[in-house]
């Protein structure tokens, strides 16, 4: 056993560091340690990515085949870790202008993330529940955190409520699942389905536990609390959750549905053709006649899952390389348009809606044209990123031979362009009387244009990206 | 014997889940719910499953049944108010009702466990041991990752329910002991000397 505890280095790290603080802080007076809480949390989420990055590596499951220390888990845990640093570090000035800034906080984002590497290495049905329950429990806190604001605190019901009902599926999933084949583990199961005739209540809990993650991913038909749910929340706590789990929960998607029900792909590839193009349909038309980003982007959000659900629908090495990297340069380009949406301040006061930004350009035209930047390359246009990734998806399934799906994905995005290339008219063309006057802070602005420059050199070698996606999706699928 | 326990756990069990819904004072649910989760702990008994008897003894019984007291009685809740919606939705009632019961009755239906999902099973249950020494064995040693998870989820419950809920007002008095005990007589008691039928 205790030579299993090596593979756990990076988790035990972060959850010992969590109790310290929580209980170091407890005691703390000081005012210094206090408003860099968040920079100190951050600062040890990017030890626990190193210390992921040296990790044990093995091909087969461990700790009793709960868990797996793999490459495909080793990437999506550092993207997780150093995201979430860098939108502790965002969140920043946010919390300490709204005095929000209490070191439960970064506390409760730790800890999010630490259930997110508990879901990304879960290789067994009840580590998963775990996992989704510790990520989504911290996130269900931090959704209601302005607790006198009565929006920030609907969202969190609301969020609770749904998400505890996306639970009981997933539970009930999974014990239909155990029922069928006698085991929660995936590679078990695996087994199970590929060497045994397939019953009906196994594919039954298949379809249930697809449709909860699907909930915590935010596909279409389960995606109603997206708009609410990120609009009411402090927008801190909306770029983290617009981020970082979409990509532990794609991460487990991918696992699920390649490690565990690999062997009945053609049963789950229709659900998944459902799941992509209702997402990306709603996620183009929902958001027309949206007027604050932050709804907007909830939207966006729902879409691009929509084009990322693409990639898994192909079942193909091409589709799974091309899933991670639209989630990875997706998080990349998100991580941008946070950055600036945390500083739309409108006399000191945060703003939301899009058409403040009239003439944002004739003021900071370097930022503004970063900003639209990225707004370009979320519509897909080319040949920023955001195009490449689509294409990658696109291509994939074009070769599975599900050509409609592609045409769907095709005609959507055009009409997706429309509500991206609105802000732009507004930031540069736009009328208006009243305007945004805040000062970004340094540090924002570096994130805005890393951000945009990533998704102009990601045209040519995306980041260098691919080689290691393909070892991701390798390793998953051998 | 056995038989006749069974049916006189079954009897309180329906009759005492009826009281639940037709008591009219509240707490006189709560407590018909607690006779409730008795009759069921009986149940587990009777099949041998006597650490979940006592975990419903503890949690359900113990935990959640007194939370609901609290709540009936410290939350002015009217509750006349909220019977006057019956008939509004009693037809949806009725329906999830009737969902429950046909999924029951699909209980009768003679399912079995294919032969091959014994063979998966990682922790097979060990009749020689009772339930609990069995369960101690495992969830300390095999599953401790779960359990230690649980435990997590459980911490998290904690922290955001005092960070949704714990107001520090600085207009509340407080008692500092520390600050009694070093107090000053110099500083806190002031000496004078008042001339008869002056005053201060």
């Amino acid at each position: 056993m205790s030579e299993n505890l090596k593979y756990l280095t990076p988790e035990l790290f972060l959850v010992i560091f969590n109790l310290s603080f929580l209980c170091v802080m407890l005691f703390v007076k000081s005012s210094s340690i206090l408003l860099n809480c968040n920079k100190i949390a951050a600062l040890a989420l990017i030890i626990t990515a190193v210390l992921v990055y040296f990790n044990h590596v093995d091909a087969n499951p461990i700790i009793n085949g709960f868990y797996t220390s793999n490459e495909f888990t080793a990437f999506f845990k550092m993207l997780i870790l150093f995201l979430s640093s860098v939108i502790l570090y965002l969140s920043d000035a946010y919390l300490k202008k709204n005095d929000l800034l209490k070191y439960e906080f970064p506390i409760l984002i730790n800890f999010s993330v630490f259930g997110m590497l508990v879901v990304i290495s879960s290789n067994d049905l009840m580590t998963l529940y775990l996992g989704i329950e510790i990520q989504s429990l911290s996130l269900y806190i931090i959704a209601a955190y302005r607790r006198d604001n009565l929006k920030s605190t609907e969202a969190g019901l609301k969020y609770f409520i749904l998400g505890a009902l996306s639970s009981g599926l997933l539970l009930y999933g999974i014990s239909l699942v155990y029922g069928a084949t006698g085991s929660t583990q995936f590679h078990t199961i695996y087994s199970a389905i590929m060497y045994t005739d397939r019953t009906l209540g196994m594919q039954i809990g298949m379809v249930f536990l697809l449709s909860a993650i699907a909930f915590k991913f935010a596909a279409f038909p389960f995606h109603m609390w997206t708009p609410d749910v990120y609009d009411g929340s402090p927008t801190p706590v909306t770029a983290f959750m617009a981020i970082v789990p979409k990509l532990a929960i794609g991460a487990i998607l991918a696992k699920v549905l390649f490690d565990v029900f690999g062997g009945i792909s053609d049963k789950w590839q229709l659900v998944l053709v459902f799941l992509s193009g209702g997402s990306m349909i709603i996620g183009s038309f929902g958001a027309i006649a949206q007027s604050n980003i932050k709804r907007i982007l909830g939207y966006s959000s729902i879409g691009h899952v929509g084009f990322a659900l693409m990639g898994l629908a192909a079942v193909s090495p091409e589709g799974l390389s091309g899933f991670i990297i639209y989630l990875f340069l997706y998080s990349i380009m998100m991580l941008g348009i946070f950055a600036f949406i945390l500083n739309m301040e409108k006399d000191g006061v945060l703003v939301t809606d899009i058409y403040l930004l009239a003439k944002y350009s004739e003021t900071n035209p370097a930022t503004s044209f970063a900003f639209s930047l990225i707004l370009f390359s979320l519509a897909g246009i080319p040949p920023l990123a955001g195009f490449i990734c689509k294409l990658y998806v696109m291509m994939a399934i074009i070769n599975s031979g599900l050509v409609y799906l592609a045409l769907v994905g095709a005609i959507v995005s055009v009409i997706g362009a429309f509500y991206y290339l609105r802000i732009v008219y507004i930031v540069y063309f736009s009328e208006s009387n009243d305007k945004l006057d805040a000062n970004i802070p340094a540090g924002h602005l570096l994130v805005l244009f890393l951000s945009s420059t990533a998704i102009v050199v990601g045209t040519y070698n995306l980041l260098g990206i691919e080689p290691l996606t393909r070892a991701a999706a390798e390793s998953l699928l051998y | 014997m056995a038989l006749y326990f069974f049916y006189f756990f079954a009897s309180t069990a329906i009759l005492s889940s009826f009281f639940v819904i037709f008591a009219n004072n509240p707490v006189h649910s709560v407590l018909w719910l607690i006779v409730t989760f008795f009759s069921v702990a009986g149940f587990f008994i009777l099949v041998g499953a006597e650490f979940l008897a006592l975990l419903l003894m503890i949690v359900y019984v113990g935990a959640l049944a007194v939370l609901f007291l609290f709540v009936v009685m410290m939350l002015n809740i009217n509750f006349a108010g909220l019977r006057s919606g019956v008939a509004q939705y009693l037809p949806f009632g009725i329906l999830i009702g009737l969902v429950i019961f046909i999924e029951l009755i699909l209980a009768f239906v003679p399912w079995d466990f294919k032969e091959q999902s014994f063979n998966n099973l990682s922790s097979p249950i060990n009749l020689s041991e009772t339930n609990t020494v069995a369960l101690g064995k495992v969830v300390y040693t095999d599953y401790f990752l779960l359990f230690q998870c649980a435990g997590i989820i459980l911490l998290i419950a904690m922290i955001g329910s005092i960070v949704l809920t714990l107001r520090s007002r600085p207009d509340v008095k407080r008692q500092n002991i520390t600050e009694q005990i070093f107090r000053d007589p110099n500083s806190s008691i002031e000496v004078k000397d008042i001339n008869p039928g002056e005053g201060i």
